[in-house]
């Protein structure tokens, strides 16, 4: 089976900064794919340069049959690949419904107004903010405001979400549900590629996790292997003991 | 959809009233100050589909009304056009120009695509001052043949009138169409935060240039049509950059992002312009006025007579859009 997204020696530099460096990875269909790294390790410019937020200086990506390369964000979103902020980027003086009804407007399937409508409603049934329909954007609580980025980029109707940093900043109720909605998102057949700071959930709900530091990729493999790596538990974990604790509480 | 709306409604009332109330009595002085109105109108409801909707100031709008103008005055005088074709040519050929600057100035944002427009608005006016088939700076005038084939000045200058009463009517439904479609949608997300707009799957590049030669069509054929009336034009009236100014003004005063919001700061404008101008005391204070009046808007009423209207009545919000 060939992989949802191929990414081949992908670099990205910054003047003389190198933010990601000649890294490779796969994500299969179906997959819940971890990115974890220190802070600065390179994650979100990665998640950058697979949306077409930034070109990549070398190295090339593959997604679902096309050549993401060079394409611009706009372009991306169409092919079916749509994203969250890691820091939240609501439409402020719209409401929530607007918000997530130009998700499906300008998604994958370009909808018209009146069918967006109806996936907007449905999608924020999905993601437990029927309620708050018709709020502003701007009044939502943080978590909110989380929960909208995800809101609109399931409305895309993606094959493929990448999620930046969705449970930093919410507490740990916030944070059950928003673990919750992970995995019911999976469960559509919407394959899911995270970047999440928080090890006991990003352990329990990645298929395999792929490591960067300082640019390159550290290790990649199922959650209890990378979190056994020596390397990995030198450069982030700091813990050598880190997998027994997070996997004995599944 | 739009017969649903019942500011598609008000539109038609304000349009119907315009052309029936000078009718009676063949009233030409209300005629001249209503096509005053009519063209503050057409100038502040096109600007608001850039500043209102799409959230880039354009200090240059007056520029459109004034190349049309210049176009629909140089092909009925010089090449014997129909005022009507003409008119629509020229709302043409500067909603292709629009569209050209458009994809040059608009990859700027904020402040500098600001000043990028003030660069076209005196780039256009010092072109025109050196362009000799239009008469350099001292312009051009009509000749009143042109008026003969509508049955002379008198008639000529009534259905002139009605025509830019219809290009007020089409300004405003424009607006409103734009307002309640998946283009305008795409627009508000613009405005709110075009990166995000951008990640979410609008094609940012192109929504921009064509709002900014959409709000240039209809402009430059009302200056068609104005200076066709006025009966001479010159680069120091066409391309007045206060009238540009004013324009914000209006749209400022009314509430922008609103389509009734633009035509009542436009009306509430002229209105308080006519009576500062015949007022014997304050006639110099005009833009005194105006400037003090913008900053009282910005400051204690950013959504302006539309907005405070909401307030205090919410259930407006849906009627008045």
């Amino acid at each position: 089976m060939t992989p949802l997204l191929e990414v081949k020696n992908v670099s990205k530099r910054f003047g003389g900064l190198l933010a990601v460096s000649d890294v490779s990875f796969t994500l299969n269909q179906g997959e819940i794919l971890g990115l974890i790294g220190p802070n600065g390790a390179g994650k979100t410019t990665l998640f950058n340069v697979v949306n077409g937020v930034y070109k990549s200086d070398g190295g090339s990506i593959r997604f679902d049959g096309h050549n993401l390369s060079g394409e611009s964000p706009h372009r991306v979103v169409h092919l079916g690949l749509a994203r969250t902020h890691q820091i939240v980027q609501p439409l402020n003086e719209m409401t929530v419904r607007d918000n997530v009804t130009v998700g499906a407007c300008f998604g994958r399937e370009y909808l018209g107004l009146n069918a967006a409508h109806e996936v907007a409603y449905e999608v924020l049934e999905q993601v437990g903010m029927a309620g708050r329909a018709n709020m502003l954007a701007r009044s939502l609580t943080i978590a909110g405001k989380k929960r909208l980025e995800v809101a609109r980029a399931l409305a895309a109707k993606p094959k493929l979400l990448l999620l930046d940093e969705v449970l930093a900043g919410l507490n740990p109720t916030e944070i059950t549900q928003m673990i919750e909605l992970v995995r019911s998102i999976r469960e559509r057949g919407v394959s899911v590629f995270m970047i999440e700071h928080l090890m006991q959930a990003v352990m329990n709900l990645s298929d395999r996790i792929v490591v960067l530091n300082f640019g390159q990729k550290l290790a990649e493999g199922r959650p209890e292997e990378v979190a056994r790596d020596p390397q990995v538990i030198e450069a982030y974990l700091g813990d050598p003991n880190i997998a027994e604790k997070l996997t004995e509480k599944n | 959809m739009m017969l649903k709306r019942p500011s598609f409604w008000l539109i038609l009332i304000l349009s119907a009233l315009f052309i029936y109330l000078p009718l009676h009595g063949q009233n030409v002085p209300l005629r001249e100050d209503l096509v005053l109105v009519a063209i503050a109108i057409i100038l502040s409801s096109n600007l608001n589909l850039m500043i209102g909707y799409t959230g880039y100031v354009n200090f240059g709008h007056i520029v459109f009304y004034g190349l049309g103008g210049y176009i629909g005055l140089y092909l009925t005088t010089v090449r014997g056009w129909n005022l009507v074709v003409a008119a629509l040519a020229a709302g043409v050929a500067v909603g292709f120009l629009a569209l050209l600057f458009g994809l040059g100035i608009l990859r700027l944002r904020g402040a500098y695509f600001a000043l990028a427009t003030i660069g076209v608005l005196e780039a256009v006016q010092a072109f025109v001052i050196n362009f000799d088939p239009w008469g350099r700076s001292t312009g051009m005038f009509l000749s009143f043949t042109s008026y003969q084939s509508w049955g002379g000045a008198m008639r000529a200058l009534w259905i002139d009138y009605y025509l830019i009463i219809g290009i007020m009517a089409l300004s405003m439904i424009l607006s409103l169409g734009i307002k309640i479609s998946k283009f305008g949608l795409g627009l508000f997300a613009i405005r709110e935060n075009e990166d995000a707009a951008a990640v979410l799957g609008v094609n940012t590049t192109v929504y921009k240039a064509i709002v900014y030669s959409v709000s240039a069509f209809l402009p430059a054929v009302a200056g068609a049509l104005m200076f066709f009336k006025n009966g001479t034009i010159d680069p120091f009236i066409a391309f007045e950059f206060m009238l540009s100014l004013e324009g914000i003004v209006m749209l400022m005063l009314g509430g922008q992002g609103s389509v009734i919001g633009a035509a009542l700061g436009a009306g509430m404008y002229e209105w308080l312009r006519s009576f500062l101008l015949t007022s014997p005391k304050l006639s110099d204070f005009q833009l005194v006025i105006a400037g003090g009046l913008l900053l009282i808007v910005i400051l204690f009423a950013p959504g302006g007579l539309i907005g405070w209207v909401y307030r205090l009545v919410p259930k407006s919000r849906g009627v008045l859009e």
